[in-house]
């Protein structure tokens, strides 16, 4: 079997090499399947979990403190069922690494950070075709956001709140 | 009416910076077209049977004079010179081209327009009872509620990619015009029985297409501060468990027909009290300068009635006709609201060229406070007319072929694009709903029949509404050939109902004819006074059936 390649993943401060490995005789930082999550955080080392968009958030939260990562699927770019469980997630509490696994486009990336992730991990394909300038520049391309409780920037409703204040 | 302060503005001018760099990226072949797709739907921008689409939102149907005038210039410039209003209030443009398109998306900026959210699977354009701050039944308009809507859900992080996509209507009055229970979310502005309290009755799960719903109750009363944790908690429900196996069964309705209306109102409580109201909701002081821009306009002090409006009136039966058909009552004395029909006889519903849009901007700026509205029901409508100014604005429509006499009659027909224009029809809805306006053009007859809203849609996915029809007519393909079902008995109002299907198929030609039965067999059986849809609801939808009869023989 071949090396497992490097995994690159995009984040908000640019391209950044995968820490954790998917093969399980590995010393490095370990990404399990949610079935043999127990197993894997009985032993030692950090432990991430990859998950199907399906999984309720609340069957993840006793595991929290453990947890150094949750990987959620996004099966296709337009399923977004991983938007609303990072939500839940993060509102239950986890504050460890949140990354959207799939072929999610640049268009998304305000999204994905905006619901909670951190990094995106793509397939090979079109991690080439979509090359990381283009996720930064369409990060760039949106400024302003209406919409409350979510990491996103430049809030219209705090602004004009600002404002307000100020007048 | 809303403006956009500067943090719209360049919020909108942002959205058509990132289309053209989307459309850049399409052409450089960074993006497939499966990925642009999307983005381009969430633009408003269909690819069609003969050339792309543009649908620009026309928020709840509000409209300025400038923004009528740089619709008719993008109508000239980039279209062949006319747009069609749709059933969700807004307008398309039928044949521009994709590299204009990023410059068609500036004008409308230049005139607080666009056209996110039109298409796609997100949150579209919220529509609104089209007399909103006209009607006397109001408890109160609906718009500043709509105005936020479309704000909140305007690039929502987290609702973007939903299973499908998801429409919400409101109406602050009693008589409900904006067809809130066939909408996925349709939201009334109602009084607390007990308290008093101004808030919202929520209903969801509503729905045309191929499986029509009726909405449900989910939630009776809502503080009307509390609206946007609930929307979130609803939607994220509906997010995460829509279905997205198959796109027939992905809208919410589904959902709750599938769970039931009890678990789908749990899974939202539940969800709504986790959530933190304080820190999602917009404050009090954010929806109070929202609703300042709904301000009543500055009315005159008017007698109720007019004495030249009504020495017009007896001097013109033309003119007597169209106020009788067109003009509803304002809740100030003095003025009316005046429905401008789009449904010339034998004319395509919803069409309207460019000059005829100055006309209306022109008619907007003098004689309505600067006010214009689409409707859902394709067409336009001046809200706030002096009953004295009346006779001179018709007389402006009657020059440009706009005073058509029929707001609800027969031949004020709703019709989807159908097989002429769209990828998805299956059959033609224009020229059936021609040929049955032209069946029954006289002014006369039309007035005799009464109110009688006809609705046509080209597939099973309803855009015509013709679920929702007194009398509703489906096109579909059967062997090779377009088929017409004919349904009785729906109703998109406060008594919503879904037609019953009448009998077999019939072919385009034998609709008119079997039209003309059904309006002959309500004739000879109504009650003195009674609307068709009453007639139909009296009788049952089965004492029509014999009226088809004789056409399905002969089809036979």
């Amino acid at each position: 079997m071949p090396p497992e390649t490097a995994i690159t993943l995009v984040t908000r401060e640019g391209l950044k090499p995968d820490r954790f490995r998917r093969d399980l005789e590995t010393s490095a930082p370990r990404l399990v399947p949610l079935d043999t999550l127990e197993n894997a955080l009985a032993s030692n080392g950090e432990i991430g979990v990859e998950i199907a968009n399906t999984v309720k958030a609340e069957a993840l939260l006793p595991h929290f403190d453990r947890l150094a990562l949750i990987a959620i699927a996004f099966p296709a770019y337009g399923d977004g069922r991983g938007y609303s469980l990072a939500k839940q997630l993060r509102a239950l509490g986890f504050t460890g690494t949140l990354r959207a696994v799939g072929p999610l486009i640049a268009d998304q990336f305000h999204y994905a950070l905006a619901c909670g992730f951190d990094e995106i991990e793509l397939p090979a394909a079109n991690a080439a075709r979509q090359p990381e300038p283009q996720w930064q520049a369409a990060l760039a391309q949106r400024s302003l956001s209406y919409q409350r409780g979510y990491d996103q920037p430049g809030n219209i409703l705090e602004r004009r709140r600002a404002r307000r204040g100020e007048g | 009416m809303y403006r956009y302060d500067e943090f719209d503005e360049a919020f909108v001018r942002e959205r058509v910076a990132q289309f053209r760099d989307q459309v850049a990226r399409r052409l450089d072949g960074s993006l497939a077209e499966d990925e642009f797709r999307p983005l381009r739907l969430k633009n408003g921008l269909y690819l069609q049977l003969h050339a792309y689409m543009l649908r620009v939102a026309i928020p709840y149907g509000t409209l300025r004079a400038a923004q009528l005038r740089q619709l008719a210039r993008i109508a000239e410039e980039y279209d062949r010179g006319y747009g069609h209003i749709t059933t969700r209030q807004n307008i398309q443009f039928n044949w521009p081209k994709l590299k204009d398109v990023p410059d068609i998306l500036g004008l409308l900026a230049d005139v607080e327009m666009h056209a996110i959210q039109t298409s796609g699977n997100c949150i579209r354009n919220v529509t609104a009872d089209h007399f909103a701050g006209v009607a006397a039944d109001e408890i109160e308009d609906p718009r500043p509620l709509a105005e936020l809507i479309r704000q909140w859900s305007s690039a929502h992080p987290e609702f973007s990619y939903l299973p499908r996509k998801f429409k919400i209507a409101v109406t602050g009055a009693a008589e409900d015009r904006a067809a809130v229970r066939v909408h996925d979310i349709g939201i009334r502005i109602v009084r607390h029985p007990a308290s008093g309290e101004v808030g919202y009755e929520i209903l969801v799960g509503g729905g045309l297409g191929r499986t029509p719903m009726i909405a449900k109750v989910v939630r009776e009363f809502l503080p009307k501060g509390d609206l946007l944790a609930y929307l979130e908690a609803l939607m994220r429900v509906y997010n995460l468990e829509g279905r997205r196996d198959n796109k027939y069964k992905a809208r919410v309705k589904i959902l709750v027909h599938e769970i039931g209306i009890e678990e789908f109102r749990a899974r939202v409580e539940a969800e709504f009290a986790r959530l933190d109201g304080p820190s999602i909701n917009a404050d009090p002081a954010e929806q109070a300068r929202i609703a300042a821009y709904f301000a009543a306009p500055a009315y005159e002090n008017l007698l109720p009635e007019s004495g030249t409006f009504e020495a017009a009136r007896a001097a013109n039966p033309d003119f007597a006709a169209f106020v009788e058909a067109n003009t509803f009552p304002h809740r100030v004395p003095g003025y009316a609201a005046l429905t401008i029909s789009l449904k010339p006889i034998g004319g395509a519903p919803g069409d309207i060229t460019a000059d005829q849009m100055r006309v209306v901007a022109d008619l907007a700026e003098r004689y309505s406070f600067d006010e214009a509205r689409a409707t859902h029901i394709q067409n336009l409508v001046l809200p706030h007319v002096r009953k004295a100014d009346l006779f001179a604005v018709w007389k402006a429509l009657v020059a440009a072929d706009l005073a058509t006499a029929n707001a609800g009659l027969i031949t004020d027909i709703i019709a989807c694009p159908g097989l002429d224009y769209c990828a998805l029809a299956t059959a033609r809805s224009i020229p059936i709903a021609q040929a049955i306006s032209t069946r029954f053009a006289d002014p006369v007859r039309q007035r005799e029949i009464g109110p009688l809203p006809i609705k046509i849609s080209g597939c099973i996915n309803a855009c015509g509404h013709h679920h929702v029809g007194a009398i509703g007519i489906l096109g579909l393909e059967k062997s090779g050939k377009e088929s017409y079902q004919i349904t009785l008995g729906g109703d998109p109002g406060e008594k919503a109902a879904l037609g019953d299907i009448l009998g077999p198929g019939l072919s385009a030609d034998e609709v008119p004819d079997a039209i003309e039965r059904i309006v002959a067999r309500y004739l000879d059986t109504r009650e003195s006074g009674e609307s068709f849809s009453d007639a139909v609801r009296r009788l049952g939808p089965a004492a029509f059936k014999s009226a088809l009869a004789k056409e399905v023989h002969d089809a036979a």
